[in-house]
């Protein structure tokens, strides 16, 4: 006992102030840069020529068609892609049936798709060349190089985000809560809007801005699907580059720094209302 | 109200959980299904809470056929091993919820709901607590706030699964006290599923002894002392 208590107590869970200094130092060299100089960057260029001729670059006809088109598309993909991932993810988590492991294989396939691949699978699909697609333009109901392609295509691309994140939270809550709402009588709806919605509001929230945040800036497969076509399916990723690829530097890095914006904002909502209900979230947390 | 089980079986895919089990539960006894972890008590206590469907067999609740019924029909207060409580709710509202989810025409007034929760939390001995979460209180208060949150539907019957499973020694000789005066007040037959022999014994007006899916004794605790019917009846009783 008494050589134990002679030797100086030695931390054993830090590090030496050395390597400390070290390790942290590479974190914020990496951190800024690569996350924080890419973005800086996107803004010094886009108002290099000045504030005015940034927002002259937002007037462009073209650039306010790829605006509402991006905001068009999120405001449809995004609502479908929650409704159905929360019902994939209620379906998978609080049931058995055969089956099941396909499923949730199928709900992974769009990440490991390449976007491109999942673009080109629909030009295929619903293009001029195939049955249903001659079809479809016959009708004048055209999908590929049109809004409903875009949609299609984002919505394929976005569709696991949602899934993705409240399946594991769902498997981690269990049945227990909901079997407990039905011994007390409760109706299917209400056990869901009133037990398993407020127990997985968090991760959907997340879910969704994740998705959101995918839905406005997904480029591969929309580019394939769009055509790109200036003014009507172009969206602002692909007007970025379109911009970019026309040497108009400001116009496209204004264009991108409007993206990066509403991706900033989506994340400063999430904070905002973790902030506002940090109580709650505090008291419904396991501990 | 008296239960009647009648020859009940279930599988799950090729497993037996039950092979076919008959027991009769007289009004207002104190039950306890006996049995090591897999001898099919908390699917019989399930079946007859209707989370579980037999496969084949009756239940019958009061002489009337409640086989066929969906558990919001039942009006079976259970109480969850690790209690279920909701989280994102208070006390209160967790109390409460049983009340508020009835159909508009018999759901009491928003006064009357206060009033019988508070009643409640009197019952269970905890009157101060209704507007905490669950997360902020102890093992013992979340057990009776479970309870509490059964009996607030005014249950035709009280079942339990292992209502003293994730309590400490203490807490637990506390709390069998504690079940056995609200059973002896509300007169409710209740079924209580244990692994415990001694809880059991101590606690239960009939013990049903089960292993492996089947029940191997039905009788007074005493009886079972006294007069095992079986070796695994007698090893396991032997404390």
């Amino acid at each position: 006992m008494s050589d134990i208590a002679l030797t100086p107590p030695v931390p054993v869970t830090t590090e030496a102030p050395l390597i400390r200094a070290l390790l942290i130092g590479v974190a914020l060299i990496f951190v800024a840069l690569f996350l924080f100089a890419p973005l800086v960057t996107v803004f010094v260029e886009a108002l290099r020529q000045g504030w005015v001729a940034a927002i002259d670059a937002l007037r462009l006809p073209d650039a306010q068609a790829a605006i509402r088109m991006t905001l068009t598309i999120a405001a449809i993909a995004v609502p479908i892609n929650a409704a159905f991932g929360i019902a994939a993810a209620w379906a998978i988590t609080k049931f058995d049936f055969p089956g099941k492991a396909f499923l949730i294989t199928l709900i992974d396939l769009p990440f490991s798709v390449s976007p491109v691949v999942a673009g080109l699978m629909l030009v295929l699909l619903f293009g001029a060349n195939s049955t249903l697609g001659g079809w479809l333009i016959a009708n004048d109901m055209p999908i590929v190089f049109a809004f409903p392609g875009i949609v299609l295509a984002t919505l394929f691309v976005t569709f696991p985000f949602v899934a993705r994140e409240l399946i594991p939270v769902m498997i981690e809550q269990g049945r227990a809560e909901e079997e407990a709402a039905l011994t007390l009588g409760a109706s299917g709806w209400r056990i869901f809007f009133t037990v398993t919605l407020p127990n997985i509001r968090w991760a959907l929230l997340y879910g969704v801005l994740l998705c959101n945040a995918r839905a406005m800036g997904e480029f591969g497969a929309v580019a394939v699907v769009s055509g790109k076509i200036r003014g009507e399916t172009a969206t602002m990723p692909t007007m970025v580059e379109m911009f970019y690829n026309e040497y108009l530097a400001v116009a496209a890095f204004t264009l991108a720094a409007v993206l990066a914006m509403l991706a900033l904002l989506t994340l400063l909502l999430k904070s905002l209302l973790e902030w506002r209900h940090a109580d709650l979230l505090a008291a419904t947390r396991r501990h | 109200m008296n239960i009647e089980i009648e020859e009940l079986a279930k599988e799950f895919g090729t497993t037996r959980a039950l092979h076919p089990v008959s027991l009769s539960i007289p009004s207002g006894a104190l039950v306890a299904l006996l049995g090591p972890s897999g001898s099919g008590k908390t699917t019989l206590l399930r079946v007859l809470g209707g989370l579980e469907f037999p496969t084949s067999g009756r239940v019958l609740f009061g002489g009337q056929d409640a086989t066929g019924l969906s558990v919001q029909e039942r009006r079976a207060g259970f109480v969850f091993q690790s209690y279920a409580l909701f989280k994102h709710m208070t006390v209160f509202e967790n109390i409460a919820y049983g009340l508020r989810a009835r159909p508009r025409k018999e759901r009491p007034a928003e006064a009357e709901i206060g009033r019988r929760v508070n009643k409640l939390l009197d019952l269970i001995q905890l009157p101060d607590i209704g507007t905490r979460y669950p997360n902020q209180l102890s093992g013992g208060q979340r057990q009776r706030v479970a309870l509490a949150r059964a009996l607030a539907i005014e249950p035709r019957m009280l079942l339990l699964d292992e209502p003293f499973g994730a309590l400490d020694a203490k807490v637990r000789k506390e709390l069998r006290h504690g079940l056995r005066e609200i059973h002896d007040r509300t007169g409710l037959t209740t079924v209580f599923v244990t692994h415990d022999q001694g809880e059991a014994m101590e606690l239960a007006d009939l013990v049903v002894v089960m292993s492996m899916g089947r029940i191997e004794q039905v009788g007074k605790p005493a009886e079972i002392r006294a007069k095992p019917a079986t070796d695994f009846v007698r090893s396991f009783t032997a404390a």
